[in-house]
């Protein structure tokens, strides 16, 4: 019987399966890409500034890149670098000891080495000016010569004089000499003359030094240079702000219901991309509203910018519960004509830390910074405010008309380092007040919020974008990456700095966000938007908000200005729905007190059902306006089917972002019922989003309940 | 006669593209065989063969030539997988993003048949140490004294390391007894 370790011995022995051709394409084209960035990177000598990563400027990297740039020859297309160079002057020094010309030496490209022998000191450009350098050898000795001396700089001289010499020359020159294969065309009697360059190219000791200088120098973006870098991937570490369902409330007790609005549509993305891969999203990452929201909604809308929006109520049956009704307040957002749309001062403020090393974060940023572009206009300004370890501006305010400016600024982005957030965030503000214009300020600040440099406080946070919200500058958030994605932060930056919430999951998403949402997403038409709604208790027993419970604000709020509220972006539909248990239905979840008889309902209009405020405050303005709206019976329609589209597809989202939480006030209504009331709901649906909808709703049917560890 | 693999590696340092993509074409094959081997899958020996073509480009100015190119290529391949492996199993964090993707992937390898599985579960048993060096030795049949270049360590530790595999595998069939 063959034992186990010939058994080992010969499972190891048989042949993996071949590479992947595509694989193997793309691997080698992405290091080829990669080479091409370093070494042009090297040419250019942008590797110091343009990588916002390099937390200073200075230091190894940019002493080396300088060197890099003196001796690079930017034209020829095979580019000898320093060995280049160096080996060429060692070519000239044996044509000159032996007198032999060789000149197809220059053709053939081998690295000549020294076999034994100290170095010799020799300046290129004397070996340049010896005359006998065969003629036709002496345009390439010139070039290479010039660029090997140009590095004369006071930094080049301290490099090179540094104290750290070869740690064995001879024993370097036969490794060199004595590789895997033999060496061609090897001259045998050279002297050794090694360039100083040379010499501090491989000057380190250590075979497999984990940072030798040369590389950390060449490689800002690779932070261990021993591991190749290998992205990093957080797991289940995701924050999301922990709250219940909004309660069933007595509106003899409380009748009245005071919340924010909230346009953010992050939480639907996220759930998108959890959906997509399988997993049931976390509850706590799922917000109804959010849900709902997501949608375009066929509201009819106002006619001016004096009553920016009009709110569309309606009452149908509830899908999930035969007992009560459902009663929706739609609002729409005032389109105001394109002519009209106010210039804008937008600053990019780009995580570049370390964490955002990810496919679905930083390339996809630039696509979709790329997208964004599109769609605005040539006179806007762009900025660009980067963070990783520390902040700094790398792209000046710039016209959108300059957009290969802008966006070779966004290609040279690099992940890497820490996090340090709030300092990103004072200087895209102070960018963004110094360029102020007369239209739309925005700071638009895109990250997986982890921020772990600086302030990463939540409430030390919303207190700084609190503040800066007066100043006339607003807050947008663009959300990337799943694993340790900080919802919690991001939510509360945007609540509280006049602004919106997006999760960008994939291009698409940042398409809808960027370009065909974009008026919404950057200019307000009213800001500290709030709702309240007062039941009448003749007409209704119980109601429930669904959803906005991170919204909630106190009934005494609704009149005071100094409260902050949410933002209504052009053309923003707002849908906010309450469940509600009319006066004499058996839905009641709460039955009456025995001691107290409920309060005496006003008499004279028990035809309403209950009475909608909202207020909202111009863009520019302190003072809010009041709209009103009686529900009446007027509004409620016998059957789901006579309901609209929109109200049905709403509901149908709401039950769906309801069983998907948990379920609690849904009954026995399951995903297979909120498919099939979407399906029928789909409308016109320009962009796909409800069909997306409805697949994803059967995604959830099958999805796991948490993601599998990857191993 | 081709060039040399150390020649290859001293231009492609000073910037020559044209010998890193040989260096490159010549080595993506081995790479790609010896992460297989460490990791047991396709999805993942793609992804470490990957970040080593492109790690390459910023390591190749550590090289120096004192050794075989292929002996010091190993060496970064060894340390990309134990890296890896390590991450994993301490950590316990990785794609979230690409699991769907990945999965799929997994399942077309899965033809690879149980004898694999078997492989794996066993080397699984052993330390770091005695896993890297049992491949190195086995599957990619390298002598102790490549292998003790390789590793940095003394042939003789690699001697002693076969030894305690063989010794500890018998101890196993052993104790199934």
């Amino acid at each position: 019987m063959m034992d186990n370790f010939e058994r080992l011995k010969e499972a190891l022995e048989r042949d993996p399966p071949p590479p992947d051709p595509d694989a193997r394409q793309a691997a080698l084209a992405t290091a080829m890409t990669r080479f091409q960035e370093k070494n042009a990177a090297g040419a250019q000598g942008i590797a110091a500034q343009a990588r916002p990563i390099s937390s200073d400027g200075t230091g190894p990297s940019s002493i080396w890149s300088k060197i890099m740039h003196a001796l690079k020859p930017s034209r020829s297309a095979w580019t000898p670098v320093l060995a280049g160079s160096a080996s060429l002057a060692v070519l000239m020094l044996a044509v000159i000891s032996t007198g032999v010309i060789r000149p197809d030496l220059f053709e053939k490209r081998e690295v000549v080495s020294p076999p034994t022998g100290k170095p010799a000191l020799v300046e290129a450009d004397e070996a340049a000016a010896n005359p006998a350098v065969p003629p036709d050898a002496r345009p390439q000795d010139n070039e290479s010569a010039r660029d090997a001396s140009l590095p004369s700089s006071s930094t080049q001289d301290k490099l090179v004089a540094q104290p750290a010499p070869m740690a064995q020359p001879p024993k370097i020159a036969q490794g060199w000499s004595g590789g895997a294969a033999p060496m061609v065309q090897t001259p045998q009697s050279l002297p050794a003359p090694m360039p100083r360059a040379a010499q501090d190219f491989f000057r380190s000791s250590d075979q497999f030094a984990p940072r030798a200088r040369v590389s950390q120098g060449f490689a800002p973006s690779a932070p261990d240079a021993e591991a190749p870098a290998q992205v990093y991937r957080d797991q289940g570490r995701d924050r999301f702000e922990t709250f219940d369902p909004n309660p069933v409330k007595v509106a003899a007790e409380d009748p009245v219901s005071t919340f924010s609005i909230d346009v953010d549509t992050a939480s639907y993305a996220f759930m998108r991309a959890r959906l997509n891969q399988g997993v049931l999203p976390a509850a706590d990452s799922v917000r109804v509203e959010e849900l709902i929201n997501y949608f375009p909604y066929d509201y009819a809308g106002p006619d001016s910018t004096d009553t920016p929006f009009k709110a569309n109520v309606s009452i149908m049956p509830t899908p999930w519960n035969a007992k009560t009704k459902l009663m929706r307040i739609g609002i729409k957002g005032y389109v105001p004509p394109a002519a009209e749309t106010p210039r804008a001062n937008l600053v990019f403020l780009i995580d570049t830390s370390g964490s955002m090393n990810a496919p679905d974060k930083l390339p996809l940023l630039r696509n979709a910074f790329g997208l964004l572009l599109t769609s605005l206009h040539p006179d806007d300004t762009v900025a660009i405010v980067t963070y990783a370890g520390s902040a700094g501006t790398a792209l000046e305010p710039t016209k959108v008309s300059d957009r290969a400016k802008i966006l070779a600024a966004l290609d040279n982005l690099a992940a890497g380092g820490s996090t340090a957030g709030a300092e990103g965030i004072r200087q895209a503000y102070a960018l963004a007040e110094a360029n102020k214009v007369d239209g739309i300020n925005r700071v638009i600040l895109a990250t997986d919020g982890d921020f772990n440099v600086g302030i990463s406080d939540t409430e030390t946070l919303k207190d700084f974008v609190a503040r800066k919200r007066d100043t006339g500058v607003s807050l947008s958030v663009l959300g990337f990456g799943a694993g340790n994605y900080n919802d919690a932060l991001m939510q509360a930056l945007a609540q509280n700095g006049n602004g919106n919430a997006a999760y960008i999951d994939s291009l698409t998403e940042a398409r809808k966000v960027l370009v065909e949402d974009v008026h919404a997403t950057l200019q307000t038409i009213a800001k500290d938007v709030k709702i309240q709604v007062e039941f009448n208790p003749a007409a209704v027993a119980e109601y429930r908000l669904i959803g906005y419970e991170t919204r909630l604000l106190n009934r005494e709020d609704f009149n005071n200005d100094k409260v902050d509220a949410g933002e209504i972006g052009a053309g923003h539909t707002v849908t906010a729905l309450y469940e509600i248990t009319p006066v004499g239905s058996e839905g009641r979840l709460v039955e009456d007190l025995r001691y107290q008889s409920a309060g005496r309902p006003a008499a004279g209009l028990g035809d309403e059902i209950a009475f909608v405020k909202i207020r909202y405050k111009q863009p520019d303005g302190d003072e809010s306006t009041l709209i009103t709206t009686p529900v009446t019976r007027a509004d409620e329609v016998a059957s789901i089917e006579a309901a609209d589209t929109e109200a049905r597809f709403s509901a149908a989202v709401a039950g769906f972002g309801q069983v998907l939480k948990g379920g609690r006030y849904t009954g026995n209504w399951s995903i297979d019922d909120a498919i099939t009331l979407a399906e029928g709901a789909r409308g016109a649906d320009r962009f796909g989003y409800r069909n997306e909808f409805v697949n994803l709703a059967r995604l959830a049917k099958t999805a796991a309940a948490m993601a599998p560890l990857r191993q | 006669m081709p060039t040399g693999d150390n020649e290859l590696a001293g231009w492609a340092a000073a910037g020559d593209a044209d010998a890193f993509r040989v260096l490159l074409e010549r080595h993506y094959d081995g790479i790609f065989r010896l992460a297989f081997r460490f990791t047991g899958n396709r999805a993942d020996a793609e992804d470490i063969t990957q970040d080593v073509c492109v790690g390459l480009v910023d390591r190749l100015g550590a090289f120096r030539g004192e050794a075989k190119f292929s002996t010091w290529l190993y060496r970064i391949v060894v340390n990309a997988c134990c890296d890896r492996a390590r991450r994993r199993a301490t950590v316990q964090r990785a794609t979230a993003d690409f699991a769907a993707v990945e999965d799929l992937r997994r399942a077309a390898d899965a033809d690879r048949g149980e004898q694999m599985d078997w492989v794996w579960e066993m080397l699984s048993r052993f330390s770091e140490d005695i896993r890297e060096t049992a491949i190195l030795v086995l599957a990619e049949q390298l002598s102790h004294g490549e292998v003790a270049a390789i590793l940095g360590v003394k042939e003789s530790t690699v001697s002693w390391r076969m030894h305690e595999l063989r010794k500890e595998l018998k101890q196993m069939a052993d104790d199934d007894r």
